[in-house]
């Protein structure tokens, strides 16, 4: 059986869908068609990937219209009657075809305080964390850092207010680091100012498009 | 010489996986620059995908547990053709390693009195591996890159090294592009760290990324450092095998860990037909017993699908061959069966195997928690690689480092399961430690003439794929190289195979010279498969040289025509270098003498 794409190529200077049709079998992920894409049809498609299991975060695009990890997202799932769109993320500077300058997020990650812990509780430098206390930090560390949610996050994609709030993703961060029971550091003063979490208004997108199911 | 920009550092780390992350961190803390370039964005690295967890004797779930146990169990695991220095300093220090994550704020799962969980894992006598449900390379990758961008590491992502650079016999330096751009550049450093990880791309069937290619083995070779041990792949036993596209996809020992059991098509657990005999004393003799050990009965021993990776894998195979697989060619791995055992198993698979529910449910419409996976081998990591100084992890290259994956000698024969995580941070920190004190002990060394010449030589080879018109598809060429790879150097050998392997990898290395590719220079993933070709080639080249060398089957190595363990290569590894002519030599380097006390600790925990 055959899928068309609408696959998005072009650089900062502008681009177009561009129309690809392979074959695909049984089990396939989008990324599998742009693989195959990539080494029968267009050599030089750019598209980021490592694991192919949901576990790197690299994959991320639009497909349909939906931010998603390619990886993760069947052939099956998708109706096959009309061309899959497959398109770069929105919130970030494009680069090329599939791929998008991300380096924002890592500038963001940067200016948070580093973890701080309290001193150890034991003498030989250990800590001692009961597990009910820690699960909800270890749910916020599920994290890939896709941004997937902050492409979909509204503050950062219509209203492109990169410096002045840092985007659902790293609200996660700061909060998994509040949350952690051997950090010491105060992080609300800077959660309001700096890190804008006033601009948030809990449309919950972000959560919904967030192959962790992490939920804020 | 043409002008390229030119960064510079007194460390330079290539690659930023755990081993790669930890040097830089470590060089930074001695108080010198330091450089961190990696092919993909930071944080994706291999590290990620880690799932099971990081081998440490930190005696928290069994108080038995210490160091000389970990040792002796990772020789056995090796079959004592490891280097017994490499060996030991990673037991002795991988506690203080993990401990020191946490310290950075990494958030393991518990014991009941708060302390760091361990589980158990195929080859390790007692739980040892720190985890954080199956996701613990995550947690490690994080903790690292997070401490390690507030000391003031210069990442440079989505560059890839092409060479390194030298000044004589020392290293001064390497020579790469910046992968969105397309533009060439020189970084110069007093010392250089290679963290670059495996080589799985070889193979058509791996659990390894686009990353795996190899590129670290190669350029330490070909700047004249020395390979030991590349016949040694370990070849995962429990990959996916359906649907076609996630073959290969690794499926963690840590199902094995919470109870899960290998079974062929008449429902059998094959495991228990062939204990090999140096485990026998260690492995349970019936089911139940084995239920006992994963529930934490120190009396019991442990079940046989916690066997060694070599082992299984081939167990597995044998199955297959002789009729008794799964629909899809592999065997079943059962872990919803503790229902039988358990109340709330179903609770219970999910909170300690998150990603493998997900991933089975997602890609395969497989519920774990009540029917069984399909598993089959997968190529997965190479024990051999870059040959190191133990202690200060520096190749026979003067100022060129090695650790992590690309580094070679603490694993022998076959790797235990959680004992890469350690072996990134035992020795990532040792390779960021040494290199800082080379960085401190010499000057920054001048790029000669020669060298100049070298680098717009390096270039223009580069950008030749752009010139050729009717050329070969590189993704093609790299797909061929992958077939005969899996076909006649995997997990069964033979000389007539590998010799035909060698005649093939020949007429690939006429193709790869005549691969060509459309469009530019920006982002163009054809040209970088392109130029990743050279080192896919020399390491493949290595591994089936070094595995025809070895007449014999010894852990990861398996050689229909030299079925059994040989003594004359029990003391042996093979060493893999560039002669002068510039061609491949292997030859076979006597184990350095193991110290009494050493010996006395395999004896006492045979
Ligand atoms: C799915 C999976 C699960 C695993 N689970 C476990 C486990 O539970 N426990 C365990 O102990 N081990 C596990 N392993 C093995 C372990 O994860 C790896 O061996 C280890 O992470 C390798 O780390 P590294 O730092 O050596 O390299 P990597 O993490 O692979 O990093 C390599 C780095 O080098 C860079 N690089 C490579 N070539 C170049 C170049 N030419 N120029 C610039 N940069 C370059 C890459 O971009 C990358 O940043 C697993 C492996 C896989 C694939
Ligand atoms: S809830 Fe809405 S506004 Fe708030 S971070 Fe998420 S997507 Fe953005
Ligand atoms: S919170 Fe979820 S969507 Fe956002 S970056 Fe992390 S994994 Fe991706
Ligand atoms: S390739 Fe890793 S998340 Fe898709």
């Amino acid at each position: 059986m055959n899928a068309t794409f609408k696959i998005w190529r072009g650089d900062a200077s502008g681009g177009a869908f561009r129309d690809y049709t392979t074959e695909i079998s049984e089990g396939m992920v989008v990324l599998d068609a742009v693989h195959d894409i990539q080494r029968t049809q267009a050599g030089d498609l750019a598209c980021r990937w490592n694991c192919k299991a949901g576990k790197c975060g690299s994959c991320s695009a639009e497909v349909n219209g939906i931010p998603k990890l390619m990886c993760m997202t069947r052939m099956s799932d998708l109706p096959l009657d009309e061309p899959i769109t497959v398109e770069p993320m929105k919130a970030f500077p494009i680069i090329k075809d599939l791929i998008t300058d991300v380096s924002w997020n890592f500038e963001v990650k940067k200016k948070i305080k580093k973890f701080k812990p309290r001193p150890p509780d034991a003498r030989d430098g250990t800590w001692r964390m009961a597990q009910e206390d820690i699960d909800r930090v270890q749910e916020f560390r599920k994290c890939i850092e896709c941004f997937l949610c902050q492409d979909v996050c509204h503050v950062l994609r219509d209203h492109q207010m990169h410096d002045k709030f840092i985007g659902p993703r790293f609200l996660i961060h700061v909060a998994a680091l509040e949350m952690h029971p051997l950090d010491t550091e105060d992080r609300i003063e800077e959660l309001r100012n700096a890190q804008g979490i006033g601009y948030c208004n809990i449309t919950k997108c972000c959560t919904k498009v967030c192959p962790e199911s992490i939920e804020a | 010489m043409a002008d390229y920009e030119t960064v510079q550092h007194d460390v330079l780390v290539i690659g930023a996986g755990g081993a790669g992350l930890r040097a830089a961190i470590e060089a930074s803390a001695a108080g010198v620059s330091v450089g961190l370039v990696c092919k993909s964005l930071l944080g994706k690295a291999h590290t990620v995908m880690a799932e099971g967890g990081i081998a440490a004797a930190l005696a928290n779930v069994d108080e038995r547990d210490n160091w000389k146990v970990h040792f002796a169990d990772t020789m056995r695991g090796g079959q004592y053709v490891n280097q017994w220095r490499m060996a030991e300093l990673h037991a002795k220090e991988a506690p203080d390693r993990v401990r020191e994550l946490e310290a950075w704020g990494a958030v393991f799962d518990r014991t009941q009195d708060g302390r760091i969980l361990q589980r158990n894992f195929g080859g390790h006598k007692y739980p040892r591996l720190a985890h954080v449900g199956d996701r613990t390379g995550l947690e490690m990758i994080r903790t690292l890159q997070d401490h390690g961008v507030h000391q003031g590491i210069e990442v440079h992502m989505e560059h890839t090294i092409l060479s390194i650079l030298k000044a004589g016999d020392r290293a001064v330096g390497a020579f790469g592009y910046e992968r969105e751009r397309g533009r060439f550049k020189i970084f110069r450093a007093k010392a250089i760290v290679l963290a670059t990880g495996g080589i799985g791309r070889a193979y058509k069937i791996t659990s390894n990324s686009w990353e795996y290619t190899g590129d670290g083995h190669s350029l330490a070779y070909e700047a004249g450092a020395e390979l030991i041990d590349m016949e040694f792949m370990q070849f995962h036993p429990t990959g996916m095998v359906w649907p076609p596209s996630v073959c290969g996809i690794l499926v963690t020992e840590g199902v094995r860990g919470e109870g899960g059991i290998l079974t062929n098509k008449e429902g059998r657990r094959f495991m228990f037909d062939q204990i090999p005999e140096n485990y026998r004393a260690q492995t349970a003799d019936n089911e139940e017993e084995g239920w006992r050990y994963c529930q934490g009965d120190k009396n019991a021993r442990r079940p046989p699908e916690l066997l060694t990776r070599d082992h299984i894998a081939r167990c597995i195979v044998r199955e297959i061959k002789e009729g008794r697989g799964s629909p899809h060619g592999g065997v079943y791995l059962d872990i919803a069966w503790i229902k039988q055992k358990l109340p709330n198993a179903a609770d219970y698979i999910k909170r300690k195997l998150p990603s493998m529910y997900h991933q089975f449910k997602q890609l395969a419409d497989i519920d774990i928690t009540e029917q069984p996976m399909e598993v089959g081998p997968t190529t997965h990591y190479i024990m051999g690689g870059i040959h190191v100084d133990p202690d200060t992890q520096m190749s026979r290259v003067p100022g060129l480092f090695a650790a992590g994956e690309c580094a070679a000698g603490i694993n022998g024969a076959n790797r235990l399961g959680g004992n890469s995580l350690s072996d990134l941070l035992v020795f990532g920190k040792r390779a960021g430690e040494f290199a800082a004190k080379f960085a401190k002990d010499n000057s920054l060394g001048e790029i000669d003439p020669p060298q100049a010449d070298k680098i717009d030589m390096a270039a223009r080879e580069a950008l030749q794929p752009f010139e050729r018109s009717a050329a070969e598809n590189p993704y093609l060429v790299q797909r061929d190289l992958q077939e005969t790879m899996q076909d006649n150097v995997g997990i069964v050998r033979n000389e007539t195979e590998m010799k035909s392997a060698l005649e093939h990898l020949r007429t690939f290395w006429e193709r790869a010279n005549r691969a060509g590719v459309t469009g530019h220079r920006e982002f163009n993933p054809g040209w970088h498969t392109a130029l990743d070709l050279k080192n896919l080639l020399t390491v493949s080249e290595a591994i089936t040289r070094a595995a025809l060398e070895r007449k014999e089957s010894r852990g990861a190595q398996f050689r229909e025509d030299y079925p059994n363990k040989d003594e004359r290569f029990a003391n042996l590894n093979t060493m893999i270098s560039k002669a002068d002519d510039g061609s491949m030599k292997v030859r076979l380097e006597p184990l350095p003498e193991m110290p009494d006390y050493l010996k006395r600790v395999v004896e006492d925990n045979r």
